[in-house]
């Protein structure tokens, strides 16, 4: 094996910051004149399932509270999604604990999924052909009782029951600016549309609206762009910065059902601790009347890594030429493909979660158990919860939504963060010292060895070159794939003369371009083919292949949100 | 009810080239069917000489039956259509692929209380009567389609019928009087064929050079307008050269830009992703070169070149403009 | 005046199109979308009304389809459309092309419009050149690719694109004109009008309430039949040349070329 070529001096992309303010640019007073201005009673943005569990809740009080909902006026609840329709941009594994869900909709048993998990198998996968089954199964992989569902599907669901129960559901839009006036949230200002690559207003140019209401839900999800500008400008970061891993997805129609969900620690990532790869895979059996079986697999990787060419999109190509992988696959058909950033930060990265007039639900605010991989039911089960706080503190004309924090605390979501809160951390230390460490925690509920293991933010990890695209496997069009070819699946076409939505330093050293290119799943970033081995590359940026992951965010770039309606149209995420 | 009524285009005392194809396909069929293919011209007289219409029966048709009406729009024509098909009793209308064409065929469909079926890409006979297939899906599956009851209307795809003049000689002029229906009558051409700009419309034309990233810079261009010249055709590009300033929008192919499917499609430095491909993947037939032996384009191309552009696409002008003889 | 748009509710452009694996035929559950060629007959409406050269009382957006239609109903009032009728019925479920001509033709026919927009053809590939097929049944004049709409004392002066070059069409009221992408950039819709669509007037209608005659509409009696899907004739594996000797390869590309008649 070559030789791994660490820099010099540690290079790392946090020391290239994108050209943006995001307290300048997206935190401010409204602007549009008072008559034009949208009044709403609660604007929530993000149509995920945090925000449409807020809308639901939200309207199931107020359905029998006349008085409030006169005072909302015309309309009550409106929830700001980016996507082309709720759904668009959903991704997770995922197996979801239903418990949230029947607690928001106990009428409702009719909410999609794909199987109640029957059977569940983890394995440390030693090399490219052997496994090891880990048994007994850990704890945090025991998922009696959970559903295996795909959330673009069952979000659609739930902006149904939404829109059913009088919310109006604007899709396409983007929540752009976050509307601040005398230290109080009083809305949100939507993204503009119809403008052209340099910025400038094309002839059907529509400038967005302020939006005002008198409470605001941030429900954005794992990069939430408003969130990010709210932290620093509101005040609201946690103790510890929020890091991430990036996750990509595959679903496959497959001809025998795979009866049980399965997840697999080990290769291909490396266990030194130098690599600092943490991560894993899951292989889900999706199994439904009707519908002939389907597969959801995916590659998580933490976004901290220091190799420079790691690739999780090709990871995963790689772990799906392992015999007990293709055992599954093979014969099968790639239907779907997609993928997401996941917010690992735990507990020692929740923000404040609240400011006066806003509220931080779900993924936003990083409410994701790492260990368990679980954040659905957290999802709709903060949104709830900000939905009760609103209402109480509405009716009372007070915009102080701190209660929300307690009774997150208070809740199941806090307790689980909270025993959770270290078990990431100790990979650093490799595999096998990590492994060891992390289920010393898991069997003392976090108690041992206890104290706060520190995140460092993913763009600060310096970053090294090695031989590892040279493994990747070349892709045959069949069983492997490249990353366009997913781009393409996901339906997303975005306008060719929009502008850039991604802020990134363009001229980097070459580990950091490098970074950058393989990291992105959808191959946004390129490295010309003439730059020098040495010395600065001008990285070339292709925006209209990305499907807002959130990995740039993570990686010492900025996504914002290009023009409501752009990116993936996930059907089956 | 049988025999085969084809719309036959005229412009400046030429019969349009798809028409042709379409005369030389209701002929096959006729003969197959064992009936007679006819073909029908609707203009003014003075450009629809008796030697123009016969011609005709060089491809394949019995009878030309000429009306005199206004030249250039659809529904006049679909009124003599229908005169000419219910006077003789015909079972099917063929169009060759192009605008007018669907229109007429619409209309006509509508008329007639006929079956249609559009974008065809062949015709074959089954028990007696005339089956239509057309991709479906982007172009990815094939359906058939049948005609239930009535008149059949059958509108090909542009180029899919190949014009062959395997007719007996002249054919017959018959011209017909037609009664144009009032609204016929409420369209007024002002201005026919107006040519605008000087630049090619990429999606008419019938040989594409396309450019890549693998042209290396936007001067790349100069040695593809030659090719493309020399082949009688125009340039194309993908997105990510539109995109790096290297050529203009109007040219651009792909998922986000313009379909096309010509005759010839070369690629030149293109690796065929598949946001790419989409655009053109129908093209009938596809030259690529590229330096790279694993670029994807080698799976759909017909004829693929590994090899320096640079070097292939001079010598490849070259070489073409003499076997053209220009 | 009076305009109509016709609008039609379409499987979205981004969504894979395949074959339901247990019915055979196509798998429509995927999301819809309003035909992004209908925006383009909206957006033409609503030029000609906020132009001034004609005095337009409303545009009326008309589509015929199952229940989800009324979402493009909504995206076209969103888009400036005063109100909007939807014709439902379970009997013009599967209609043909001529079939479906028809039942619009009778629709359009009970809001006595004087001009018909629609878009060129729909997004799924169904059929294109619709508008001829109604303007037939209506008996009025029509045009398909059209580019560009003026108001000539009191005719429209169209631009259309045909087989040799671009045409000028004088054509007089009550007319159906299908547009081209080309004509316009369409708005976007803004958030009030966004919130306002769905509070604006939506009629529904049934085959009966506008005088569809049940024998010519419908699966069974479409005159024209779709079946039996099959892969397209699978293209010879194509010839890879490696270049070495750059004067043989060039060789080789023009006899290739030949071959298939590329160089007459």
């Amino acid at each position: 094996m070559a030789e791994d070529r660490v820099p010099t001096h540690p290079v790392a992309p946090s020391q290239f910051p994108p050209p943006v303010d995001s307290v300048k640019e997206f935190i401010g007073a409204p602007t549009d004149p008072e008559d034009e201005r949208i009044e709403v009673g609660v604007a929530i943005v993000g149509g995920g399932q945090a925000g449409m569990a807020c809308a639901i809740r939200l309207l199931q009080l107020l359905e029998d509270d006349p008085e409030l909902t006169e005072r909302l006026g015309e309309v009550p609840v409106a929830v700001i999604e980016k996507g082309k329709v709720a759904g668009a941009h959903q991704l997770s594994g995922g197996v979801m604990n239903p418990v949230s869900i029947r607690q928001l909709l106990p009428d409702a048993d009719d909410w999609p999924h794909w199987g109640e998990v029957s059977g569940e198998s983890v394995y440390f996968m030693l090399n490219r052909k052997r496994a090891i089954p880990l048994k007994p199964v850990p704890p945090p992989f025991r998922n009696h009782g959970n559903y295996v569902v795909s959330v673009a599907e069952l979000n659609r669901w739930l902006s149904d029951k939404a829109e059913e129960a009088g919310a109006f559901i604007l899709t396409e839009t983007t929540g752009h600016k976050l509307l601040v006036e005398d230290g109080v949230v009083r809305g949100v200002r939507t993204g503009d549309k119809g403008r052209d690559k340099s910025g400038g207003e094309k002839g059907n140019f529509e400038p967005g609206s302020d939006v005002m209401a008198k409470a605001t839900v941030l429900a954005e999800g794992c990069w939430g762009h408003l969130t990010g500008a709210a932290l620093k400008g509101l005040g609201l970061a946690g103790n510890d910065p929020q890091v991430w891993a990036l996750g990509v997805k595959e679903v496959w129609e497959v001809e025998q059902p795979l009866n049980k969900v399965i997840h697999t620690l080990g290769w291909p990532l490396r266990p030194g601790a130098k690599y600092r790869e943490f991560g894993g895979s899951w292989i889900y059996g999706m199994n439904r009347e009707g519908s002939k079986p389907r597969v959801s697999i995916g590659f998580v990787a933490g976004l901290d890594n220091a190799d420079a060419r790691l690739s999780v999109h090709d990871v995963l190509q790689e772990f799906k030429l392992h015999p007990k992988v293709r055992r599954i696959l093979e014969g099968g058909k790639r239907i779907a493909w997609g993928a997401k950033a996941i917010p690992e930060g735990g507990y020692w990265a929740l923000p404040r979660l609240h400011a006066p007039g806003m509220v931080i639900c779900g993924d936003a605010a990083g409410m994701v158990n790492v260990p368990k991989l679980k954040g659905i039911h957290y999802a709709i089960e903060s949104g709830k919860l900000a939905a009760e706080t609103i209402f109480q503190q509405l009716k009372a004309s007070s915009t102080d939504f701190s209660s929300y924090e307690r009774a997150v605390h208070a809740s199941d979501v806090g307790k689980d963060l909270y025993e959770s809160r270290n078990m990431k951390q100790p990979f650093h230390k490799g595999l096998v010292i990590g492994g060891a460490i992390t289920n010393a925690m898991v069997v003392t509920k976090g108690r041992f060895p206890g104290g706060h293991w520190k995140n460092h933010p993913d763009a600060e990890a310096p970053l090294l070159l090695t031989d590892r695209h040279e493994r990747y496997p070349k892709p045959d069009g069949k069983y492997t794939f490249d990353k366009l070819s997913g781009v393409f699946l996901t339906g997303n076409a975005t306008r060719d003369d929009a502008p850039s939505h991604i802020r990134i330093e363009q001229r980097v050293p070459r580990e950091v371009a490098e970074a950058w290119q393989w990291m992105c799943p959808a191959g946004v970033y390129e490295v010309p083919e003439d730059a020098p081995a040495d010395g600065p590359v001008d990285l070339i940026v292709n925006p209209s292949n990305c499907v807002q992951c959130g990995a740039i965010t993570a990686k010492g770039g900025r996504l914002t949100p290009p023009e409501g309606g752009d990116g993936p149209l996930y059907q089956i995420m | 009810m049988s025999g085969i009524l084809v719309y036959a285009l005229h412009y400046e005392g030429a019969i349009n080239k798809n028409s042709l194809g379409a005369v030389s396909e209701g002929a096959r069929l006729a003969s197959e069917l064992g009936t007679e293919c006819h073909a029908i011209v609707v203009g003014e007289t003075a450009g629809l000489t008796d030697e123009l219409c016969s011609s005709l029966g060089a491809y394949g048709a019995t009878k030309v039956f000429r009306a005199e009406g206004p030249e250039g729009l659809a529904q006049p024509v679909v009124d003599a259509m229908a005169k000419v098909i219910t006077d003789n009793d015909l079972g099917y209308a063929l169009f060759g692929g192009g605008l007018l064409g669907f229109e007429i065929g619409a209309g006509l469909t509508a008329r007639l209380d006929a079956g249609v079926c559009m974008e065809v890409v062949s015709v074959r006979v089954e028990d007696g009567k005339l089956v239509s297939e057309r991709p479906i899906l982007g172009d990815s599956q094939i359906s058939d389609v049948h005609y239930d009851a009535g008149v059949g209307v059958i509108i090909g795809r542009l180029n899919a019928f190949e014009a062959s003049e395997n007719g007996s000689g002249a054919a017959t002029v018959e011209d017909v009087v037609v009664d144009y229906a009032p609204h016929s009558l409420k369209a007024t051409m002002v201005q026919r064929g107006e040519q605008r700009g000087a630049d090619v419309n990429i999606e008419d034309a019938q040989f594409l050079v396309a450019g890549g990233r693998g042209l290396g810079k936007a001067e790349g261009f100069e040695a593809l307008e030659q090719l493309a010249g020399a082949l009688g055709g125009a340039v194309a590009a993908t997105r990510a050269v539109v995109d790096a300033g290297w050529y203009s929008y109007s040219a651009q192919i792909g998922q986000t830009g313009k379909t096309v499917a010509p005759k010839l499609y070369l690629a030149a430095g293109i690796s065929g992703a598949i946001q790419h491909k989409v655009g053109m993947q129908s093209s009938e037939n596809i030259v690529a070169i590229n330096k790279d032996a694993n670029a994807p384009i080698f799976e759909f191309s017909d004829l693929g070149i590994v090899g320096d552009l640079n070097k292939i696409v001079p010598k490849l002008t070259e070489a073409v403009k003499a076997k053209k003889g220009s | 005046m009076k305009i109509c748009v016709l609008v039609k509710e379409v499987p979205d452009a981004a969504v894979e199109k395949r074959i339901n694996p247990s019915t055979g035929r196509l798998d429509r559950s995927g999301e819809k979308n309003l035909n992004p060629f209908d925006t383009h007959a909206i957006e033409a409406a609503m030029q000609l009304k906020e132009g001034g050269a004609v005095e337009v009382d409303e545009v009326v957006a008309v589509t015929m389809g199952p229940e989800s239609a009324v979402r493009a109903l909504h995206k076209a009032v969103s888009l400036g459309a005063d109100r909007s009728a939807h014709l439902t019925d379970e009997g013009l479920a599967g209609s043909d092309v001529n079939g479906t001509g028809y039942a619009l033709a009778k629709l359009l026919e009970s809001e006595s419009p004087d001009l018909v927009l629609l878009g060129q053809q729909s997004d799924d590939g169904e059929c294109y050149t619709i508008g001829a097929v109604v303007a037939d049944h209506l008996q009025m004049p029509s045009l398909t690719q059209v580019i560009k709409i003026d108001v000539d004392d009191g005719k429209l002066r169209c631009e259309r694109q045909a087989e040799y070059g671009y045409d000028t069409v004088l054509v007089e009221l009550p007319a159906v004109i299908s547009v081209g992408d080309a004509i316009n950039e369409p708005r976007y819709p803004s958030l009030k009008a966004i919130m306002g669509a769905k509070k604006k007037p939506l009629e529904t209608k049934a085959a009966g309430d506008v005088g569809i005659e049940a024998d010519r509409v419908g699966y069974d009696n479409a005159r024209a039949r779709c079946a039996d899907f099959k892969a397209p004739p699978d293209k010879a594996a194509g010839e890879i040349i490696e270049d070495e000797d750059t004067n043989e390869t060039v060789e080789k590309i023009v006899a290739w070329l030949d071959e298939r008649k590329l160089l007459a």
